[in-house]
């Protein structure tokens, strides 16, 4: 936690995006949280994917539900439209945001307790209707502002700052995403930029339901031995199955892979993901074979970290519902009182 | 790349821009924080331990400091240092108590100084509390030298030259005024323990030019005239002046003509306007009193009628690159120029001169005729024999004869108490924490984004009826707590322990710069290139440090690096912490003793 605010100054040799924009622009008011806060590591890979993306602020909505994890979009993006939600219900907020509005980029920021306890189902109806969102659960492990009791997505046999064994089970939120139908699974570490802001990056290129676990260390009360959301046991459980560069649609490929060690998938909005493996035989198209692996593993004890799962032919919600092309706010009064003889064939449509 | 040593002294010496940059490396942050504190004895102090004028350099220093400080790089404009160093010496109290004592005790040992000028005084205020028997020759009848001859007492008031240097002879140096030296060999004779030359450069250089020997009764040597005028002899001159030279002298020159009847004065320079060696804000003041500086034209001749000088003719020049990429000023082609003037100061660079100083002194002199010099100890060939300011290596400024001065009196000390003058004690160097709380330090770490503010003036018409009106009426209190917020604190380090880190980014993060990065080892050149920010700037060290779990280093770019102490803030392990660099330079006494045995 910082009472200063982050100088206006910044580094005269910042690269700029093509809009002209330093990642700086993206930033927001300056963070409340604890100092070290893994939480603050996502802002600042969000802002870094926003800035690579060369986003228009005012094209993102975040939204969020309560706890230090929500908070966090006041961090970030301090020119994007916001919502600070109800506890644990974020989805339900950003799905008729997105049903309104369709045309903005949605970033739902969640926690394992706004997600995993309070919004569980809120969580999992969103990721079941395909709303096109990208939804980032800042996972520690604890709950922070009440001051480190177990959450949701603990270990079972994990042990609290205080020394109490953990002995409920716990809710592994990627596998139940991947369960739901989400589109695009994936898991990755506040301490690992490299993974993560590609990661956020595609994501937030994909169509239809994104989701992204983070463990995010809780320095406070979720940072110490026997704990295993910790820097140190993340750092030395993580198990890695692919590393991505994204390519927008703009950039030309310039990287030389190996062939055979790398997979190319083309999105929706013809940009790529080259995907290194790093599992011989990881396959990410492969829903059910995802949900065994992470099962397979997380009984080890380990954590399965990367892109786990996307669908290259999802569709959305508006897909789904058949809703109109164009945002609501955009419709004039013509589209929205077609008159007599619209209504007479409507009605006709139902006799 | 290395670890980087931080318990080398130059090290974080080098983060503090301002004072690596000051030749007598006066520790400009700290006594700026001291003026923020309305401090202003001890800042006084801080300078006057170090640079022993602050009244006089706080108005006429050449300012190594300011294009260094690291505000240039950040921002635009660097902090007014300069400005605020003489803040303190206006505002403070009396700080006589606080001066050292005459000696109680003299150590029997006698040295002569020759000239009263900065170097000479410097010297005498380092030895003679010490014990030391320092007297001091000059030829004037009031000490100062040039400060007193050749800086006009619109830019400095004699009553600061008075204060400043009576400070000096007030700790029991021995003042014989108006006593010229005129032969080295004599000086010797009379059996110094050691002899320290500060004579300065004291000749002006002259125009070899047609016309020259003609009209000479209206051509000046710019500082032979400037001195004439600080002594009253010269009270007036022509309406017309034409002023010869790009230096501080020209300035000081055309500025004093504008007040003695000069109403048409005008500057000519044969380089460009940027080349000009006079110091920007001097150009600039200058200008301000509606001289206009013209550029590129090389004087050809004196034109005269009878005798009596009618003007001065003009080749006009431009700059050429030649083959090895050097500006040369060739003829460019035009028709040449006449100026008419009254009356012509010539200020085209000054010479040493030792007519004194007999060539077999057992003092060498190389083939330009000057004295040789060691660099670092300012010993002549004659053991007994120091050289320092103008007189060591031709004209500088004041700034670096106070310098030279301090290291020649660490040699004669060492010299009189029998050791080895060339070993050279480092200086000593505290580093201390500033953390005072959670997100308290102990100094202002908020930085200040306003633009750097100008010094109150004089109004031109008033300053140009008297030759004695001080033009620069110094920032108030109110001025100066603003500039001195400007400060970016670059004394209070960055300081990084590996072993308490857990690599949470949080420094990453935050830091305004992008200065931090967490990456693999690498050659210098290669890992400069892949930084969270890129490390162009090579004069700028990176401070790496290895030792963290994943195998990573950490490596800072120095460079733009706001010492806002948010990466010590965000910090939940303390693996940072903001530490204040203080550096103790090695002054004649004590700290220049070799380590004293042990007794065991």
């Amino acid at each position: 936690m910082t009472y200063l605010a982050k100088p206006k100054f910044h580094h005269p040799d910042l690269p700029k995006n093509t809009l002209g924009y330093t990642h700086r622009d993206y930033e927001g008011t300056v963070s409340t949280l604890c100092a070290g806060c893994g939480h603050d590591s996502i802002t600042a890979a969000i802002i870094q994917a926003c800035f690579e993306l060369s986003i228009e602020p005012h094209r993102v909505a975040k939204i969020s539900g309560i706890g230090c994890s929500s908070k966090t979009p006041t961090y970030f993006l301090g020119n994007s439209h916001g919502f600070n939600s109800v506890h644990g219900r974020m989805p339900s907020v950003l799905t008729g945001a997105n049903l309104a509005n369709r045309d903005l980029i949605y970033l739902g920021v969640s926690g394992d307790g706004d997600s995993a306890s309070i919004g569980l189902g809120q969580f999992a109806h969103s990721l079941r209707r395909g709303v096109n969102m990208t939804y980032i659960v800042e996972n520690n492990g604890v709950y922070g502002l009440t001051k480190g009791q177990f959450s949701a997505t603990a270990d079972r046999g994990s042990k609290s700052k205080r020394g109490v064994i953990n002995t409920d089970n716990s809710i592994d939120l990627a596998a139940m995403a991947l369960q739901l139908g989400a589109s695009f699974v994936a898991r990755s570490f506040s301490g690992d930029k490299q993974q993560l802001v590609p990661i956020i990056k595609a994501a937030i290129a994909h169509k239809g339901a994104s989701f992204i676990d983070v463990i995010s260390p809780c320095v406070a009360f979720n940072n110490h031995a026997g704990s295993t959301k910790s820097f140190d046991f993340v750092r030395e459980h993580n198990e890695a199955v692919n590393r991505l560069d994204y390519i927008s649609s703009r950039m030309p490929i310039e990287i030389e892979y190996d062939p055979g060690t790398v997979e190319i998938v083309e999105q929706h909005d013809g940009s790529k993901i080259a995907l290194r493996k790093l599992a011989a035989d990881y396959d990410l198209h492969d829903r059910t074979a995802a949900m065994g692996f992470l099962q397979h593993h997380a009984a080890k004890g380990q954590i399965v970290t990367g892109l786990l799962y996307m669908e290259t032919e999802s569709e959305d919600l508006h897909a789904h519902l058949h809703t109109v092309e164009s945002p609501l706010n955009a419709l004039d009064e013509k589209d929205l009182c077609p008159g007599q003889a619209a209504l007479d064939k409507f009605n006709a449509a139902l006799r | 790349m290395k670890n980087t040593d931080i318990t080398a002294p130059d090290y974080f010496h080098k983060v503090v821009d301002c004072q690596w940059a000051c030749p007598a490396h006066t520790p400009v942050p700290e006594y700026i924080r001291l003026i923020a504190a309305g401090r202003y004895s001890d800042a006084y102090m801080i300078n006057w331990r170090s640079n022993v004028f602050p009244g006089i350099l706080g108005r006429t220093c050449d300012r190594p400091c300011e294009p260094a400080c690291r505000r240039v790089r950040v921002e635009d404009e660097p902090v007014a240092i300069c400005r605020l160093k003489r803040v303190a010496a206006d505002y403070k109290d009396d700080i006589t108590a606080r001066l050292p004592k005459p000696a109680a005790r003299k150590n029997g040992k006698r040295v002569a100084l020759v000239g009263a000028g900065p170097s000479s005084l410097t010297v005498a205020r380092d030895l003679a509390p010490l014990g030391y028997s320092v007297t001091v020759f000059d030829g004037d009848a009031k000490a100062g030298g040039m400060i007193r001859t050749q800086i006009p007492k619109f830019r400095l008031p004699d009553s600061v030259i008075d204060e400043e240097t009576g400070y000096i002879i007030g700790l029991g140096v021995d003042f014989r005024a108006c006593k010229r030296i005129d032969s080295m060999k004599a000086l010797l004779a009379e059996g110094w323990d050691a002899v320290f030359v500060g004579s300065g450069a004291p000749r002006g250089r002259d125009l070899d030019l047609p016309g020259r020997q003609e009209a000479a009764a209206n051509i000046h040597i710019g500082i032979d005239w400037l001195s004439s005028v600080s002594f009253g002899h010269v009270t007036k001159i022509g309406k017309r002046v034409i002023v010869l030279g790009g230096g501080n002298t020209a300035m000081d020159c055309c500025r004093s003509a504008r007040r003695l009847g000069g109403d048409e004065v005008q500057v000519v320079v044969r380089s460009g306007f940027d080349e000009m060696k006079a110091s920007p804000w001097e150009k600039e003041d200058a200008q301000h009193e509606g001289i206009p500086i013209h550029n590129y034209l090389v004087p050809k001749a004196f034109t005269h009628d009878n005798g009596k000088l009618t003007g001065v003719t003009f080749e006009k020049v431009k700059a050429e690159l030649d083959a090895k990429g050097r500006r040369k000023l060739v003829p460019a082609g035009e028709p040449d120029q006449h100026f008419p003037c009254d009356d012509v100061l010539v200020a085209v660079g000054q010479e040493n001169a030792f007519p004194w100083i007999e060539r077999d002194a057992g003092i060498d002199f190389d083939e330009w005729n000057m004295p040789k010099v060691d660099a670092v100890t300012f010993a002549s060939t004659n053991p007994k024999v120091f050289f320092g300011g103008d007189a060591a290596f031709g004209p500088k400024n004041i700034i670096w004869a106070v310098a030279h001065g301090h290291e020649a009196a660490v040699s004669i000390d060492k010299l009189l108490n029998g050791e080895d003058i060339a070993d050279r004690p480092m200086p000593a160097v505290q580093v201390m924490s500033q953390k005072m709380g959670i997100h308290e330090w102990s100094y202002d770490n908020a930085i200040e984004l306003d633009k750097r503010y100008k010094v109150p003036h004089r109004d031109t018409a008033v300053a140009l009826k008297d030759i004695k009106a001080e033009v620069e009426l110094g920032f108030d209190p109110k001025l100066a707590l603003a500039e001195a917020g400007r400060c970016l604190n670059c004394d209070v380090q960055t300081v990084f322990s590996a072993p308490l880190c857990i690599e949470c980014d949080a420094c990453v993060d935050i830091c305004p710069m992008d200065c931090i990065t967490f990456t693999q080892n690498g050659e210098e050149a290669e890992l400069r290139t892949r930084l969270t920010a890129p490390a162009n700037n090579l004069s700028q060290d990176l401070y790496v440090q290895n030792g963290l779990k994943t195998g990573r280093v950490m490596v800072k770019d120095e460079d733009v690096c706001l010492h806002c102490g948010l990466c010590a803030e965000r910090c939940p392990t303390g693996a940072w912490d903001m530490q204040k660099f203080l550096l103790d330079m090695t002054y004649a006494g004590t700290s220049c003793r070799p380590p004293a045995r042990s007794a065991a």
